[in-house]
């Protein structure tokens, strides 16, 4: 049994993930589209610490909020007029991409409320992810460590870099 | 009441929706990408949520959502670059303009 503070949050979140998202994809201003999607990785957040993740709403916020966002706006603001709207579509790309978003939810709903024994699983309560745990993963080399992948992304991360100065930079 | 598994895949499942409509109606290639974020969003939440109520004493999902927030970070840097660079040398951002790489 949740308590109904915890009921009351989660049904914000899921309102303000399902609006903001619709938001985000038929907004015309495209400033304002990246201000709704800067809501919905909020809320994403919100999502990660009601599940008891507080390490990844943490890097959600720091990652997505604080860095992809600012990238957003500052690429936006370099290639477009902010006041600008964009075209109206024509009905023909707008029916194409109803038609497979709504085929694609569907489908999945379809076989999410048809195979789900398991969905009405009640959420269990021992769950510990304290920081020593994961900090201990991401740098052990046992069964369930993650060095090997931890490396790898420093190396992803690095030739990000020198590939985003490259592709960039004033010739 | 309770909160099922269920009530946290069907937001994600029409996130994933609106990233796909997005993705296939925009035609500036920044709005593009941000309905790519919303995919990729969208598939985290997933993985956070079977970890949690499936097993909850391991955390795979969480591992892979943290790699997944990662690479997404790089990915998005990378396609911002490369769409100022693209801005640069033609001064458009609009899809259907961008024909000249097309064979």
């Amino acid at each position: 049994m949740d308590s109904v503070g915890n009921i009351l949050m989660y049904f914000i979140i899921a309102l303000a993930i399902i609006v903001f998202s619709v938001l985000t994809v038929t907004s015309r201003k495209i400033l304002r589209s990246a201000t709704y999607l800067l809501f919905v990785l909020f809320a994403t957040a919100g999502i990660y610490f009601q599940l008891g993740y507080e390490f990844l709403g943490a890097v959600q916020i720091a990652v997505y909020a604080g860095g992809i966002m600012v990238l957003f706006v500052f690429s936006i603001l370099l290639t477009s007029r902010p006041g600008n709207n964009s075209e109206p579509l024509t009905t023909h790309k707008k029916w194409m991409g109803i038609s497979a978003a709504v085929a694609g939810v569907a489908l999945s709903g379809y076989s999410l409320l048809s195979y789900g024994a398991f969905l009405g699983r009640e959420m269990s309560s021992n769950l510990n992810v304290d920081i020593t745990r994961i900090g201990h993963a991401l740098l052990s080399t046992d069964k369930w460590g993650y060095l090997l992948p931890f490396e790898a992304i420093s190396i992803l991360l690095l030739a990000c870099i020198i590939g985003g100065v490259v592709i960039a930079r004033k010739r | 009441m309770e909160i099922t598994m269920l009530m946290y895949l069907i937001p994600s499942l029409i996130m994933f929706g609106c990233g796909v409509y997005g993705f296939i109606t925009r035609k500036n290639m920044i709005a593009i990408l941000i309905s790519l974020e919303l995919m990729l969003n969208s598939v985290d939440i997933n993985f956070t949520v079977f970890n949690r109520y499936l097993f909850p004493g391991q955390m795979e999902g969480m591992m892979f959502t943290l790699f997944a927030i990662g690479i997404a970070a790089a990915e998005t840097a990378l396609a911002i670059a490369i769409v100022i660079n693209v801005f640069r040398a033609v001064k458009k951002v609009d899809i259907r303009e961008l024909t000249k790489m097309k064979f």
